[in-house]
C-alpha cells in the first residue's frame, strides 16, 4: 500500500471521500434514499471483497460464494423469528455458522479444479438455496420478514439509518485492512504462489490444500457477515439472496472492479450498482431525441447495454476498472 | 427508476404556472412489468391510466403523478422499490400488487412509514388477519375466497373426490387451503409444485391420474396457467377427469388457452359482463383504448383509482389527514365495476363471487357470467385483525 | 407399480431434453475448452424461432425445420463475433463474458418478440395420451419428443465417431495444435462445432415449446441442470452426457414423485408437502457432489491430452 500519487490512489480517495460524505448529503437534503441505496452498495463490497480473496488472490473461482449471504442472512432471519434479537448473538452465530459451513464445502470443493471446482460450488449453492425453500417455518419461497433489527444495547442503534451506514462503511474498510494483512502474510503469499503454480508450492513443501482451506473459510466467514448485514439492511430475507445469479453478481463486481486489487472489488460494487439505477436514466435521455415519449420503454432495455459491457471488458479490459486507472493492461 | 412522468396531460401543460402552486397527488404503483407476467402489469397499469382517465386526471380535484415500479415478480426487489417510492419519491400512496409474496415482503416499510396503500391484487391470509394495518386496503379478495367459492360450487356439482395442484407460494397455499376448507367431499391429494420455476406438471398430473379423483383443482395465475391447460389436455385428462380453476383462466391467458379453457369452471368477483352501468363503461372504453379485453386485474386496479378518489376528495386534498381519509375509505364510498361492496374491518372486500365460463362467440373466445356462487361473502381470517 | 412405470417415463423424457442441451454444451467445453452459460439462450432462441416460424407456415414440421436452421446460423455468427475471442482465456472470462450475453439475448428478445411470451400449439392429434403398456397411458407428444432425441443421439454417434468431421472433432479435443498443424482449418471447424451446438439447443428448445410457453429466461434454469449433466458425465464426453442425463431426469422427476409420500410417513402432511419438493430438487445437486467428491473428473472422463 505503498502511497504513490497517481490517478488510481486519487481515484480511490475521491470515491472513499465521497461515501464518508454521503449521510451528510442525505441529511442536508432529506433524500434517504440515495444512503439506503449505498448502504447496500457497501454490504455488497464487503461480500465481494472477500470472495476476491479466493477468487482474485487464490485463483479460486467460487460460483456460488451467495451461499454465505443466505447462511448470514438466514442466521439473523432465523434467530429474529424466535425471538432473539440481540445482536451479540445474532452475529456471532452468523460468522460461525458460515464458517463452518465453508469449511465442510471447501473440504469437499478443494478437492476438485477448473471447470469442477465452479460446477461444485455452483451445486453446494444450489443445495442450500433449496434448503432455504423447504423452511416453511421461517417462510419457504416466500422469505421472511424480519420485524426488530438486531439488537446492541447502548452501543449502537442500527435501526438509524445513519449508525448503520458507518457501521458498514466501516467493516467494509475493516474487511479490505484485513484481506491487506493477509494478502501481504507469509499465508498470503502461499495462497497466491498456489495460484499460479500449485504443484510447484507443494513440491516445495507447503500443504497448499490446508492454506487453500483456511482462505476459503476466511472468505465466508467474511461473506456471512455481510450476510448479517444484508439481513438488517432490508429486513427481510429470502433464499433468493443464494440464488445463483446473485453469486454471479459478485463474480462481476469483482471482475469489473479488478481481480486481486484491494480496492477493486468495492469499485466494481459501487459500478454495476450505480449503472444498474443510472443505464435506465442515461439511455432514457440519449433516447429521448430519437423516440420522443417511447424513451422509459427504451430505458427499460438497459441491459442490452450492460451486457456487452461485461463482454467488452472482459475482452478489453483484464484488469477491471481498477486496471484502467492505473494504466496497466495485465496478461 | 422508470419514471413515468404522467402530468395531467394538455391540462396540466395549459396551466402550467397555476399547477405549481397546487399540490400534486404522488401515487407510486408497483407491479410486475418484465418477464412473462408483464402482462399482468400491463393490464393493471392500463385499467389504472383509464380510470384516471375518466376521473378528468384528477384525484379529488388536484393533479396527479404516477410512478411506475417494475418488482421482476421478486420479494427482494418489491421491497427496495417500495423502500425507493417512500424515501426517494415520497409518494402519498402506494398502489399495486400482484403477488402474495412480493407484498409480503414489501409490508413493513409501508407500515412503519404510514403510506396509504390500495392492494389492488394480492390478498394473503396475514393480510387479512394479523398483519392488518389501518393504511392498508384491498379493492380485490382475501386469497381464500375465491377457491372457497370453488370449493362450494364443487359441492353443489356432487364432486365427492378432489385432487388439488398449485404453485408452492404464499397464494399458492391460501389456495388450496381455501378450496378444502369449503369442499365437503375428500381432498385425496394435494400437491404443490416450485414457483415459478417449475413449468412442467406432466409428473404431477400423472399422480392425480393414479389417484383417479373425481375433480381437479387447480390455480396457476398468467403463463404458468396456459401451460397446465395444454399439459392436461396433452395428457389426455380432459374428458376423463374435469378440471375447476381459480385464477388460472382470464381475459389475458383465454387468447392462448384457445380452446382448451372452454367449458372449464372458474370463479371470480369480476366478470367483464356483469351488467352495471361503471362495468359497462369501463369494459367498452378499455376496449377502445387498448384494443383487447380487460382482466380482473385490471378491473381491481380501475376501482382503486376511484376509491383513492373518493379519499382525497373527502379531506379536500389535504393527504396528511390520514385518518379522515382512512375514514372515508372504509366506507367504499364510490361505484365499482363489480357492483358494490362494503369494507370488513381488516380492509378486505366483503363482497360476491360468481361462476365464470370460457365461450367461442363467433372467432374469439369470452369469458361470461353462469351464475351467482355466493353473495356478500366475508374472508375467514377477519377475526384475527385486531383493528376495530 | 403401473404409476411408477409412468413416472420413470416422465424422467426419462426429461433426461431427453437435458441430453439434447447437455450434448451441445459438453461438445463445445470439450472441444473449445468454452463454459457458455448463453448456452440457454440458444435454447430459448429455438422455441421463439418455432413459435414464429410455425405461426408463418401454419405448420409444426416446417417450422421446426426453419428453427433449426435459424439457431444455426445465430449460434455460427455468435462464435464469429464474439466466442471466438474467448477461446484460450480464463474460465472466468468465459463466465462472465457469457453471463453478459445472457443479458443481451433476454432483452433483444424482449425487444422483438415482447414480453408477453408466445405458445407453439401442436396439431390436435397430438393432444391425446396413448396406451404404451396396459394401464399405463402416456402424451403422445412425449414419446414423439423421446423417439426424435434417441434418433440425434444415434446421429450424433455415427457423426463423432464414423465419419471425417468426426474424426477431426475428437481430434482437436485431444490436441488441437496438431490438428491445425497438419493443415486442417481448425477456426472453421470450431465454427461448425458451435453451430452444431447452438442448433442441439434450438431443437431441445422448439421439441419443448409446446410443452410449456415460450418466454423470456426460459433457458436459464434448465442450463444449470444441463450443466449438472456434463459435470456427472464428465466434460467433453456425449456418450457419459447420455448417460448422466438419463440418470439426473430420472432422479429429479422420481423424487418429486415419491418423496413427499415418503416424507408424509415421518413428518406432518403439510410440513412434508412442502419440504418434499425442495429436498428432491435438492437430490441431483447432491449427486453430483458425491461425484466429484469420488470422481473429481465426472463418469465417463473424456481422454485428455
Amino acid at each position: 500500500m505503498t502511497a504513490q500519487i497517481n490517478v488510481r490512489s486519487v481515484f480511490i480517495a475521491a470515491l472513499l471521500t465521497v461515501l464518508a460524505l454521503l449521510p451528510v448529503y442525505a441529511a442536508l437534503t432529506g433524500n434517504y434514499f440515495l444512503m439506503t441505496l449505498f448502504t447496500r452498495i457497501l454490504i455488497l463490497a464487503i461480500a465481494a471483497t472477500s470472495l476476491n480473496l479466493i477468487l482474485g488472490y487464490g485463483g479460486m473461482v467460487s460460483f456460488g460464494h451467495a451461499v454465505y449471504l443466505g447462511i448470514g442472512g438466514y442466521a439473523v432471519g432465523i434467530l429474529a423469528k424466535e425471538g432473539i434479537t440481540s445482536g451479540f448473538v445474532q452475529w456471532p452465530v452468523a460468522l460461525v455458522v458460515s464458517a463452518l459451513a465453508a469449511l465442510v464445502l471447501g473440504a469437499l470443493s478443494l478437492r476438485t479444479r477448473g471447470v469442477y471446482f465452479i460446477m461444485i460450488t455452483l451445486a453446494f449453492a444450489q443445495m442450500f438455496y433449496y434448503i432455504a425453500i423447504g423452511l416453511d417455518r421461517y417462510g419457504g419461497d416466500d422469505g421472511l420478514t424480519i420485524y426488530k433489527r438486531s439488537q446492541f444495547g447502548d452501543l449502537i442503534n442500527i435501526s438509524n439509518k445513519t449508525q448503520f451506514y458507518y457501521l458498514c462503511f466501516a467493516l467494509l474498510l475493516g474487511t479490505i485492512y484485513l484481506v491487506w494483512r493477509i494478502v501481504n502474510s507469509r499465508f498470503g503469499m502461499v495462497i497466491q504462489g498456489a495460484r499460479s503454480n500449485d504443484r510447484r508450492m507443494h513440491a516445495i513443501g507447503f500443504p497448499t490444500f490446508r492454506y487453500k482451506l483456511i482462505c476459503f473459510v476466511i472468505a465466508g466467514t467474511l461473506c456471512g457477515l455481510a450476510g448479517a448485514l444484508l439481513a438488517n439492511h432490508t429486513d427481510f430475507i429470502s433464499p433468493a439472496l443464494m440464488h445463483w445469479t446473485r453469486s454471479g453478481d459478485l463474480i462481476v463486481m469483482v471482475v469489473l472492479g479488478g481481480m486481486a486489487s484491494l480496492f477493486g472489488p468495492m469499485i466494481g460494487a459501487v459500478a454495476l450498482l450505480v449503472l444498474e439505477e443510472t443505464l435506465p436514466i442515461l439511455i432514457g435521455a440519449v433516447a429521448a431525441p430519437f423516440v420522443g415519449e417511447n424513451a422509459t420503454q427504451a430505458a427499460e432495455y438497459w441491459q442490452i447495454v450492460l451486457g456487452p459491457l461485461f463482454l467488452m471488458v472482459v475482452l478489453f479490459a483484464r484488469g477491471g476498472i481498477n486496471g484502467l486507472l492505473a494504466g496497466a493492461r495485465r496478461g | 427508476m422508470r419514471k413515468a412522468l404522467l402530468l395531467a396531460g394538455a391540462l396540466a401543460l395549459a396551466a402550467a404556472p397555476a399547477a405549481a402552486q397546487q399540490k400534486t397527488i404522488k401515487i407510486g404503483f408497483i407491479s410486475t412489468f418484465s418477464g412473462p407476467t408483464a402482462v399482468i402489469g400491463n393490464d393493471m397499469r392500463n385499467s389504472f391510466e383509464l380510470g384516471l382517465d375518466h376521473l378528468g386526471r384528477k384525484l379529488g380535484g388536484l393533479p396527479v403523478e404516477v410512478v411506475y415500479e417494475d418488482d421482476q415478480q421478486k420479494p427482494e426487489v418489491g421491497k427496495q422499490k417500495t423502500d425507493k417510492l417512500i424515501e426517494s419519491d415520497k409518494v402519498d400512496f402506494i398502489v399495486g400488487h400482484i403477488w402474495s409474496n412480493v407484498l409480503l415482503a414489501s409490508l413493513k416499510s409501508v407500515v412503519d412509514s404510514k403510506t396509504m396503500m390500495v392492494v389492488t391484487n394480492a390478498g394473503p391470509s396475514q393480510l387479512a388477519g394479523e398483519l392488518c394495518s389501518p393504511y392498508v386496503f384491498s379493492t380485490s379478495w382475501q386469497n381464500d375466497q375465491t377457491p372457497q367459492a370453488m370449493g362450494l360450487y364443487m359441492n353443489q356439482k356432487g364432486v365427492k373426490t378432489a385432487f388439488l395442484i398449485g404453485p408452492n407460494y404464499a397464494a399458492g397455499k391460501d389456495m388450496l387451503a381455501g378450496v378444502a376448507s369449503t369442499f365437503k367431499g375428500k381432498v385425496i391429494g394435494q400437491e404443490l409444485t416450485t414457483w415459478p420455476t417449475q413449468l412442467d406438471f406432466n409428473a404431477e398430473l400423472s399422480k392425480a391420474r393414479a389417484a383417479k379423483p373425481d375433480a381437479i383443482f387447480v390455480f396457476y395465475p398468467g403463463a404458468a396457467g396456459v401451460q397446465f391447460l395444454t399439459q392436461y389436455a396433452q395428457a389426455g385428462l380432459k374428458g376423463t377427469i374435469p378440471l375447476y380453476t381459480a385464477f388460472t383462466i382470464d381475459e389475458l391467458s383465454l387468447p392462448r388457452q384457445k380452446d382448451l379453457a372452454l367449458g372449464v369452471p372458474g370463479a371470480q368477483e369480476w366478470v367483464n359482463d356483469l351488467p352495471n352501468p361503471v362495468n359497462k363503461k369501463f369494459v367498452a372504453d378499455y376496449k377502445a383504448k387498448y384494443k383487447s379485453s380487460p382482466s380482473f386485474y385490471g378491473a381491481q386496479t380501475y376501482d382503486a383509482a376511484a376509491l383513492i378518489n373518493s379519499a382525497v376528495a373527502a379531506v379536500k386534498g389535504d393527504v396528511s389527514k390520514k385518518d379522515d381519509m382512512r375514514k372515508e375509505m372504509e366506507k367504499a364510498n364510490f361505484k365499482s365495476v363489480r357492483g358494490g361492496f362494503r369494507y370488513g374491518k381488516n380492509h378486505i372486500p366483503i363482497q360476491n363471487f360468481y361462476l365464470q365460463e370460457a365461450v367461442k362467440v363467433g372467432d374469439e373466445y369470452v369469458l361470461k357470467t353462469v351464475a351467482t356462487i355466493v353473495r356478500d361473502n366475508q374472508d375467514q381470517h377477519v377475526s384475527k385483525c385486531p383493528m376495530k | 407399480m403401473l404409476y411408477f412405470i409412468e413416472q420413470c417415463l416422465n424422467g426419462v423424457q426429461l433426461g431427453m431434453l437435458l441430453f439434447l442441451l447437455a450434448a451441445g454444451l459438453t461438445l463445445i467445453f470439450g472441444i473449445m475448452d468454452l463454459v457458455n452459460l448463453a448456452h440457454g439462450s440458444l435454447y430459448m432462441l429455438g422455441a421463439y424461432f418455432a413459435a414464429t416460424f410455425a405461426g408463418l407456415t401454419d405448420s409444426f414440421v416446417l417450422g421446426a425445420i426453419l428453427a433449426l436452421i435459424a439457431t444455426l446460423v445465430v449460434g455460427m455468427a455468435v462464435e464469429v463475433i464474439a466466442m471466438r475471442r474467448l477461446y484460450g482465456r480464463d474460465h472466468l472470462d468465459h463466465v462472465l463474458g457469457t453471463f453478459g450475453l445472457i443479458l443481451f439475448f433476454n432483452e433483444m428478445v424482449r425487444l422483438i418478440w415482447g414480453p408477453a411470451g408466445m405458445t407453439l400449439s401442436l396439431p390436435m392429434e397430438m393432444l391425446q395420451a396413448v396406451e404404451v403398456i396396459p394401464g399405463v397411458f402416456y402424451p403422445l407428444y412425449r414419446l414423439v419428443i423421446i423417439g426424435a432425441t434417441l434418433l440425434v443421439a444415434l446421429f450424433l454417434y455415427i457423426l463423432v465417431m464414423r465419419t471425417r468431421i468426426g474424426m477431426l472433432i475428437r481430434a482437436g479435443a485431444s490436441n488441437r495444435e496438431m490438428v491445425g498443424a497438419l493443415g486442417i482449418n481448425i477456426k472453421l471447424l470450431y465454427t461448425l462445432v458451435f453451430g452444431l451446438g447452438a442448433a442441439l439447443a434450438g431443437f431441445a428448445g422448439l421439441m419443448q415449446a409446446p410443452i410449456l410457453t415460450v418466454q423470456i429466461g426460459m433457458g436459464e434454469n434448465i442450463l444449470i441442470l444441463a450443466f449438472v449433466v456434463i459435470i456427472i458425465g464428465g466434460i467433453g464426453s456425449i456418450r457419459g452426457a447420455f448417460v448422466a442425463a438419463v440418470l439426473v431426469g430420472l432422479i429429479d422427476t422420481i423424487g418429486r414423485a415419491f418423496l413427499p409420500d415418503l416424507l408424509r410417513l415421518f413428518f406432518s402432511t403439510n410440513a412434508a408437502s412442502n419440504a418434499g419438493p425442495a429436498i428432491s430438487s435438492m437430490l441431483i445437486y447432491l449427486l453430483m457432489a458425491l461425484v466429484l467428491v469420488f470422481r473429481p473428473e465426472g463418469l465417463f472422463p473424456a481422454a485428455r491430452k
